[in-house]
């Protein structure tokens, strides 16, 4: 069983401590029960399990620091991970950055667990690969899907007294449903912490309609437009949003390699770089969007504000980097909230002369790490708003832009929407960057 | 997948080094993180360069060991007699196919900023994965419990599996007849296996550049240097047992100059590569170093790599990044330096003419291709005459090098793009009939044991200009250009028509010669179009491979490793926009 209970984590961790020699010593314990199903074409392709518990020992002599994982829990593995992670710290340079271990903290109760999730079997997943074709079947639409879905837990332990444990779920589904001519495609994507809020039928209906109504797109000229964003267009692996927020780090901008280094030396926390609108957060107890309300060194995670009324009001500080320049570290935060208005997708079309909506974009490469400048394609559903409509289906463009303008080009701001782990709302924002057209559907 | 346990930072730490990853090294047409957010949480704070390791191949699932257990290996005869108790077990339970994979892939990675060291690991991922079809249909299972009982376990839950999943199959697996091979094994022709080089060694050779950096001008500089040995068995109810010890390396780095008056700051990445070889990589020699065109100072480098000259280069021409011109967009012709023209190639053919994608297999993730079957048939040009792409899985050096494919298929080079009409596909054994033809190409890999293995792109490369030609010869002839050397942003539609790509380092050419440092360039290009516009390239005493440790594909998304070789390519009147900003 990969899920071990707070008690039966601890029990492990108080042993490896026990078998310590060193001057410290943490150790870090992770589990997660994950199944997946994916599907294309109509057909699924493949179905997975996967069943992981694993340790991590870190052992110090004075600044010397060393390494060692296992993922078997008897006395005798835990010994030797414990004499190898102390083998390699000897042996290890000093560490120029080194920082003393936490001691005992304090953690918020964490919300971020599910058991309805954690309950998930093969039989529910491959439901949900029917029920998603099963629709596109019936509009002769074809469907490609992924679900992965899974329990987790984390804790950890260390010679100062520090004990910590939080146990996880998720759910990540998305579909791209196309034209069976390639001439139209729409995409859908979700996650949540619930499986009960989940409904493939729902999403699968919206990719559906995207791809019926994207066939036969007009070109229009590349240039500057007012888009709607929805939050796929904004959130992902490499999303706007997300490369925004992963460029708050005060080291970086302190070492004058950042758009948020000043000029003539330090950071610009405290100024206004965007619109008064834009507020961004995180939140480990947010209802719809939990996350862990400890960080991988044990700091606790609370609220904390990234950017307030368009001010940048924090920047993440190391524990290395806090103490070097006075100040308090700051946790790492597992979400990011901007908060919103209460205006959905369609209030947003309706309120728009002429403009773009845009489902998703993709590819998305910085371009200009100085000015945080981004390129990418819009991709699956990609439709010219006028006087307040839908009025056709448009070809895919690539966009040259920076989050950093776009947030300060702020038209409307909609209703926030969980995606990724964060809650973001849709956007409609004025002078867009498009350079190009592509021909792709 | 299970990601590298244990190692990692914060998240904005991370993403900062992510962000850097993703400027400084490709990540191909789908960003390799197999690694979401909440992988990271609640793993110790350590060595900031170790959370690397899930988004290389080879490096997933890894624990971390003593760099003495990275030279040992494990007994053919040991691996032949568990490969044959899955087997057994997978056909016992009603297998009309199986075949084995017991792979042991070892990793190390040293990190280093500066004049310190950040972080040095090494890795070691043991397992098996037992694939059979059954019902017509593929199933697989894979364990760490490496014993004959372990892997015929194994075998019959993938059997299980297979049967399981037969019952929504609507089309039965063909597969492609192969031969058995008996027992035969492959290496990696190395000269120097990179674990027997002492770590102290390797880091001394990591700061030495550093220095060289520092001493030119650098303000900040990255290097890294990525060992990897995969130790495959495979074996298959076809009847072969083989026996593969591949090897690769990756030394890299990243300079930064800073204006501190004007808040401007530019990096310069390493123009290394990294390739099929051993540590003899970083021995220099000076038959592997072509001049790059005059007034560059740069260096083309083949078969070996000299660190610390290019350190020395990277801090120059970061600086002079600094105040270089601006360039004006508009038409220029292009002349692409192989260590970037590899990445274009990859993009623009490599992926279109995967035949799952073409297909739409990948169509929820990496994405279509705009070179479906029906478009092949028109017979229009994909590119120039110039324009000959032919895969291989065969050169030495390149990181597709092997003697054997993950299904057990010998490898081999054929042609994909001639005399600019597209010709062919890559295919594994049950893609070889969707296209009429017998056989497999050999493209079938997987990244672990643990993971199964599919279609993945073969080292795929320009062919060389026939006349001869130097780099030098070359821009005498081109009126209004830009030179671009090296891999910078790159971005491409789902379907391969749109890209858009920056570089390293760029020079204007103007009248025939080098005009000194531009910056802000970026060429946007429709595939057609640009591969159409090709001009001609260098000759073979030009030719260089490219190559890249991140191609990500699939879900849950695998990578891969691939090079691209190509000679000094000249493309006609290509878009260039300028890609400078203004933020408040």
């Amino acid at each position: 069983m990969a899920i071990l209970s707070k008690d039966e984590a601890q029990a492990i961790l108080k042993k490896v401590l026990i078998f310590s020699t060193a001057d410290e010593c943490q150790a870090n314990l992770n589990g997660r029960t994950v199944g997946n199903i994916r599907y294309a074409r109509n057909n699924v392709s493949t179905a997975g399990l996967s069943d992981n518990i694993s340790m991590v020992v870190e052992s110090r002599f004075g600044k010397r620091s060393g390494v060692a994982t296992c993922n078997q829990f008897d006395d005798a593995t835990l010994r030797r991970c414990v004499q190898r992670a102390e083998e390699i710290a000897r042996l290890a340079p000093e560490d120029p950055e080194y920082m003393p271990l936490l001691g005992p903290q304090q953690y918020l109760t964490p919300v971020s667990y599910a058991a309805s999730t954690a309950a998930i079997k093969p039989d529910y997943r491959a439901q949900v690969a029917a029920d998603s074709i099963g629709l596109a079947v019936g509009k002769q639409l074809t469907a490609a899907g992924y679900l992965e879905d899974g329990a987790y837990f984390q804790a950890m332990r260390n010679s100062k007294g520090l004990e910590a444990y939080q146990q996880s779920t998720g759910l990540d589904f998305s579909v791209t449903v196309r034209t069976p001519d390639g001439t139209g495609s729409g995409y859908a994507v979700a996650d949540f912490t619930d499986v009960s809020k989940f409904n493939a039928k729902a999403l699968t209906q919206i990719a559906v309609d995207k791809a019926a109504g994207s066939r036969n797109a007009k070109a229009l000229e590349p240039g500057k437009y007012t888009v709607i964003l929805e939050p796929a267009a904004l959130v992902s692996d490499e999303g706007l949003l997300n490369n925004l927020i992963y460029s708050f780090g005060a080291r970086e901008a302190d070492e004058g390699r950042s758009f948020l280094s000043k000029k003539g030396g330090g950071n610009r926390k405290g100024e206004k770089l965007f619109d008064s609108r834009i507020s961004i957060y995180s939140d480990p107890l947010n209802a719809q969007a939990p996350s862990s309300v400890f960080d991988g060194e044990g700091l606790p995670v609370k609220r904390m504000n990234w950017v307030e009324k368009g001010v940048v009001k924090n920047l993440y500080y190391s524990r290395y980097w806090a103490q070097k320049n006075g100040v308090e570290p700051t946790a790492f935060s597992g979400n990011f909230i901007m908060e919103g208005g209460t205006q959905s997708v369609q209030d947003l079309i309706k309120s728009t002369e002429k403009g773009i909506l845009v489902t998703r974009l993709w590819y998305i490469r910085d371009v200009d790490p100085q000015t945080l400048l981004f390129t990418g394609l819009t991709r699956d559903g990609t439709f010219y708003i006028e006087n307040g409509k839908i009025k056709h289906p448009v070809k895919n463009f690539r966009f040259n832009e920076s989050p950093v303008i776009m947030l300060n080009n702020i038209e409307a701001i909609g209703r926030p929407q969980r995606l990724g782990g964060n809650l973001v709302p849709p956007l409609k924002i004025r002078d867009f960057t498009f350079t190009s057209l592509s021909d792709a559907v | 997948m299970q990601p590298f346990n244990g190692i990692c930072v914060d998240w904005l730490q991370l993403a900062g080094l992510l962000a850097k990853l993703h400027h400084a090294f490709p990540l191909h047409h789908q960003t390799v993180y197999p690694l979401k957010r909440r992988d990271f949480v609640g793993l110790t704070g350590l060595a900031t360069g170790a959370l690397w390791l899930p988004s290389l191949p080879g490096f997933g699932e890894s624990i971390l060991v003593d760099p003495a257990r990275l030279l040992e290996t494990v007994d053919p005869a040991v691996k032949k007699r568990m490969a044959d108790a899955a087997l057994n077990a997978a056909k016992s339970a009603g297998a009309t196919y199986a075949d084995v994979r017991i792979g042991r892939y070892l990793n190390q990675s040293i990190f280093t900023r500066e004049k310190q060291v950040q972080n040095i690991a090494s890795g070691e991922s043991y397992g098996a994965g037992v694939r059979v079809i059954a019902n017509g249909t593929w199933g697989f299972a894979a364990t760490n419990i490496v014993t004959e009982a372990g892997l015929a376990k194994a075998a019959q839950l993938a059997v299980e599996i297979a049967k399981a999943n037969s019952k929504v199959q609507k089309e039965k697996v063909q597969l492609a007849p192969q031969k058995g091979y008996g027992d035969v094994s492959w290496k990696t022709p190395i000269q120097r296996n990179a674990f027997e080089v002492p770590v102290k060694e390797k880091v001394e050779l990591l700061l030495a550049a550093n220095a060289k950096a520092l001493d030119n001008g650098a303000n900040f500089v990255n290097s890294s240097l990525f060992q990897i040995n995969e130790q495959k068995y495979f074996a298959s109810t076809d009847g072969s047992y083989i026996d593969q010890d591949v090897h690769r390396i990756w030394p890299t780095f990243s300079v930064t100059a800073i204006d501190r008056t004007s808040g401007k700051f530019r990096s310069r990445d390493a123009l290394s590569s990294p390739m099929g070889l051993g540590y003899e990589y970083l021995t220099p020699k000076a038959a592997d170093k072509i001049a790059g065109p005059q007034g560059t100072g740069l260096i083309g480098y083949k078969q070996s790599y000299d660190i610390l000259e290019d350190a020395a280069l990277a801090a120059q021409q970061a600086k002079a990044k600094l105040t270089a011109k601006s360039v004006t967009a508009g038409k220029y012709d292009l002349v692409l330096d192989p260590n970037h023209l590899g990445l274009t190639i990859h993009e623009s053919v490599g992926h279109p003419l995967e035949l799952d994608r073409v297909l739409g297999y990948e169509a929820n993730y990496a994405g279509t291709s705009f070179a479906t079957m029906e478009w092949k048939a028109k017979n229009i040009p994909y590119g120039s005459k110039y324009v000959n792409i032919v895969a291989d899985k065969l050169q030495t050096g390149s990181l597709g090098a092997v003697g054997y494919d993950d299904e057990g298929v010998k490898t081999k080079e054929w042609d994909l793009i001639k005399d600019g009409k597209l010709v062919d596909y890559q295919k594994t054994r049950d893609q070889a009939h969707i296209v009429g033809q017998k056989e497999s190409d050999g493209c079938s890999y997987a990244d672990s044991w643990s993971t199964v293995q599919f279609q993945r792109m073969p080292n795929v490369s320009l062919r060389p200009g026939k006349e001869k030609m130097s780099v030098d010869d070359m821009i005498k002839g081109v009126d209004k250009g830009i030179y671009i050397a090296g891999r910078g942003s790159f971005s491409i539609d789902q379907q391969r028509y749109n890209f858009q790509f920056g570089g390293t380092v760029f020079y204007a050419i103007e009248k025939g010669k080098i005009a000194g440092q531009l910056e802000d360039v970026a060429y946007q290009a429709n595939t057609q179009e640009f591969w159409n516009s090709c001009a001609g390239s260098c000759d073979q005493s030009d030719y260089r491979l490219f190559g890249s440790f991140f191609d990500g594909k699939g879900q849950p998304s695998q990578v891969s490793a691939v090079s691209h070789g190509s000679a000094t390519t000249r493309f006609n009147a290509v878009n260039v926009i300028n890609t400078a900003r203004k933020i408040s």
